[in-house]
């Protein structure tokens, strides 16, 4: 027989709410016996942060469904002709990762604005106006690459490598577009002064992830295709 | 931290009608405008399996008014042949998506899991609200397949390429109603990734003070793990069916093969690979049975404890069983795939993991009818519903042990065995775990109780009717009746007939059954007595509002705290019986709490 809030407190210092990111209570029992619930903090991650990590996955999961659709298409049978990839990539990979680095610094500065250590005078959104923009700059150069392709005659349906070229550059731009509005919609917060750090960090996670998930997908067309 | 994300979940309440009713970003609207999208769709596919039925018991029966539905389907009201398959189609399709999921996962969970974690809300309420509607246009596309063109696609709700992936060419609704059939089920792919999002971080990050992981109740671990099951399993399904879409219109050859002569023509397709969509679609496929079953075997397991008023001989073991299951799920999908000519070695590792995953079904079984043992049950309809998702799921799973078999399931492929098996095992037994639910958690959604006697007189009509209707399938797949046939001429398949002939009249008492849960639905919505907050004694947070049905926050002015296990039954309280989770009584248990 065990008698339910007479236990000890199961709080340990590891346990602690606010030092592990499993949210509100953890996983054990965080009500202490003597009642005092302020001892159990009233914390929780926001979740957005745990919203990021579950998006990521999915979009990885999507990415790794079309790599093994990839591979499985180009040892079915032997119609792959390969191509080699119009040099812009190397540029736009050049851009978007300029992208991830004005976007860190955006996120350096905005902290630091809403710290309220740098002055109201100083626009926080500059940067994040500059990551705007070589984003776009990336979506155009994927658009050139595409028109290369054509010009070479290399259209969606001429041949499963260039299908593939299409198709993942295609569902990598879009996942960029929404990005750009995830950027776009924390200037408009921060323009507010109605910016929450984690929506920034969130958006900032994600501007990465697409940064890698490129260079992942550029080795793999260079590679494969 | 300034941004505490409780915040997130709160918005202030509608005063608009359409902002109450329609583009709601209530988490309970959004429950309560899934389940309807459910019962609309589990009507039409209703439907669709009684003219099937009908056509099948008495071939080229003129069924009246069918011509309505497609004129050149069934002329003078008696269906083509290719017209059966593209109802066969439709029925699967509205069947496993629009209802299997989005009726124990999404409506339920939606209307139930931030209550139960005490929270306020999703924490994405406009991703939530985005997800219904998303899915609602999904339905909407699949249906208008029907009114477009020359009907539905007829190419099975599995749309195995080469067939799904070559147009028109490929038979009525091979054209049109093919590619709608794609947009909707990518469409729906979004609805359901937008939705596992907000269910996985209402679990993780919205849990009230106390509320520690085991203290969940089952049916929120249960839509937990199904919404990581979602999450993995509808991100493959969505760049397939783009894929298929491209097939299908853009001339780009990723699942049609070369030299492909369909009705004398050469397709302009060359080196795709047919296995390459089986492989997409049941990595998709397998893990969807489970999105389906394990919402009900969460929402059961809360139904039965509470009605048993004592907890399950293993809380933990549960949860982790269904864990398990999620896992596995994703390393059996090849037993769909035993005769498609893959390598027999892969089935070989494709049989064991399927022989695998029946042990932790077996655990969760032994754990129900072994904390049903000796037990005091009350019986009210909604524990007979759970009993009778028990006796379904056990008994449609027993024939999956001899489907796990490569060797015999190359006899028993594509014969009723195998339709009779997972109609009981995941559809029958799936909505047994749906009505349970709806007898169970009625008061709360709508503040009035069912009617008990018209609930009970349904429970025992679906119970005798379903069994009645799917038991016959198995004898008719060991008797080598092939499935997807709309006609047996065969010598061998005509003293089955009357099997078949049997199996409709059930199927048509059973389905015109149904009329009364929506009859005791609609009336009891209306004009049912008033239910109390907490009419099952039950203790979850659920049955701890201020009022039923809840407010708009949920909890009023102050969020619960919660002091206790789930299902603190058998305990001596100021209350009776039970403590409830959010009740500070100290009470003696024989369980040691965690």
């Amino acid at each position: 027989m065990a008698t339910t809030v007479h236990e000890p407190p199961q709080i340990d210092s590891r346990r602690r709410p606010g030092t592990s990111h499993s949210g509100n209570g953890g996983w054990r029992n965080l009500v202490p016996a003597d009642g005092d619930l302020r001892v159990a903090r009233d914390y929780s991650p926001p979740a957005s942060s745990t919203g990021i990590w579950v998006v990521l996955f999915a979009v990885t999961m999507m990415f790794a469904a079309l790599t093994s659709a990839l591979v499985v298409r180009k040892g079915a049978s032997f119609d792959w002709r390969h191509f080699t990839l119009p040099s812009i990539l190397y540029f736009n990979t050049f851009l978007l990762l300029a992208s991830s680095v004005t976007l860190e610094v955006s996120r350096r500065r905005v902290a630091a604005f809403m710290g309220g250590l740098r002055s109201q005078s100083e626009s926080p959104a500059r940067w994040l106006y500059i990551t705007l923009f070589l984003g776009l700059l990336f979506l155009a150069g994927q658009y050139e690459a595409w028109l290369q392709l054509s010009r070479e005659g290399l259209f969606l349906a001429t041949n499963p490598s260039s299908s593939f070229f299409y198709v993942l550059t295609a569902a990598h731009g879009l996942h960029i577009l929404g990005g750009l509005a995830g950027i776009t919609y924390v200037i408009r917060k921060l323009s507010k002064s109605a910016l929450r750090r984690s929506t920034l960090d969130a958006t900032a996670r994600y501007w990465h992830f697409m940064d890698a998930l490129w260079v992942y997908l550029l080795l793999l067309l260079w590679t494969k295709l | 931290m300034h941004d505490m994300s409780t915040h997130a979940a709160q918005h202030h309440e509608p005063t608009t009608f359409i902002r109450k009713h329609v583009f709601s970003l209530d988490h309970k609207v959004i429950g309560k405008q899934y389940y309807a999208l459910a019962l609309v769709a589990v009507f039409s596919g209703m439907v669709l399996s009684w003219i099937m039925r009908l056509h099948l018991g008495w071939t080229n029966l003129a069924i009246p008014g069918l011509h309505f539905l497609s004129a050149n389907g069934a002329p003078g009201d008696v269906m083509t042949p290719e017209y059966y398959l593209q109802l066969m189609t439709m029925h699967g399709t509205i069947m496993v998506f629009f209802v299997l999921t989005t009726a124990p996962f999404a409506a339920f969970g939606n209307f139930f899991l931030p209550i139960q974690v005490g929270a306020e809300d999703m924490p994405f309420p406009h991703f939530n609200m985005m997800s219904f509607w998303v899915t609602f246009v999904a339905f909407l596309v699949l249906v208008s397949s029907f009114f477009v063109g020359d009907g539905p696609s007829l190419g099975g709700w599995t749309q195995y390429a080469p067939l799904s992936a070559v147009g028109a060419v490929g038979g009525p609704g091979e054209g049109l109603g093919t590619a709608l059939w794609a947009i909707s089920i990518a469409i729906f792919c979004v609805g359901q990734l937008l939705g596992s999002l907000n269910f996985i971080t209402t679990t993780l990050d919205l849990r009230v003070k106390g509320m520690s992981m085991m203290r969940l109740p089952l049916s929120a671990w249960a839509w937990f793990i199904t919404s990581c099951m979602g999450l993995t399993a509808f991100a493959v399904l969505m760049p397939a069916c783009i894929l298929l879409i491209l097939d299908h219109v853009a001339g780009t050859s990723f699942f049609v093969p070369s030299g492909l002569v369909i009705n004398d023509q050469l397709q302009p397709h060359s080196g795709g690979s047919t296995l390459l969509w089986q492989h997409l679609f049941w990595f998709f496929g397998h893990p969807e049975v489970y999105i389906a079953i394990v919402p009900a075997m969460g929402i059961v397991s809360h139904v039965l404890i509470t009605n048993m008023r004592r907890p399950l001989l293993s809380h933990r073991v549960l949860i982790y069983c269904m864990g398990a299951i999620a896992v596995l799920s994703y390393m059996v999908y090849g037993h769909h795939m035993f005769v498609s000519g893959m390598n027999p070695f892969s089935s070989l590792a494709f049989s064991f993991p399927t022989l695998i995953i029946t042990i932790p079904a077996t655990i969760i079984v032994l754990i129900w009818t072994g904390s049903l043992y000796g037990s005091k049950l009350r019986i009210n309809t909604a524990s007979l519903f759970a009993l009778g998702f028990v006796s379904m799921f056990v008994s449609g799973g027993v024939s999956g042990f001899f489907l796990a078999q490569p060797s015999l399931d190359i006899m028993l492929h594509a014969t009723y065995f195998v339709v009779g098996h997972f109609h009981m095992v995941m559809a029958v037994a799936a909505i047994f775990g749906i009505f349970a639910g709806t007898y169970f958690w009625f008061p709360k959604m709508t503040g009035r109780m069912m009617n008990e006697t018209w609930g009970k007189i349904h429970f025992w009509f679906s119970f005798v009717g379903a069994y009645c209707i799917f038991m016959p399938f198995h004898y008719l797949g060991i008797a080598a009746n092939i499935r997807r046939y709309q006609a047996f001429v065969a010598d061998y398949l005509q003293p089955l007939i009357p099997v078949h002939k049997f199996i409709t009249v059930a199927a048509l008492l059973t389905g015109a059954a149904q009329f009364i849960f929506i009859y005791n639905l609609i009336h009891s919505r209306f004009w049912g007595k008033p239910a109390p907050d907490n009419p099952w004694e039950a203790t979850s947070l659920e049955w701890s509002t201020p009022t039923t049905p809840p407010p708009h926050n949920n909890f009023g002015d102050h969020l619960p705290v919660v002091y206790h296990d789930p299902y603190q039954y058998g305990v001596k309280s100021s209350v009776g019986d039970y403590v409830m989770q959010a009740s500070p009584e100290q009470v003696a248990t024989v369980n040691e709490e965690k």
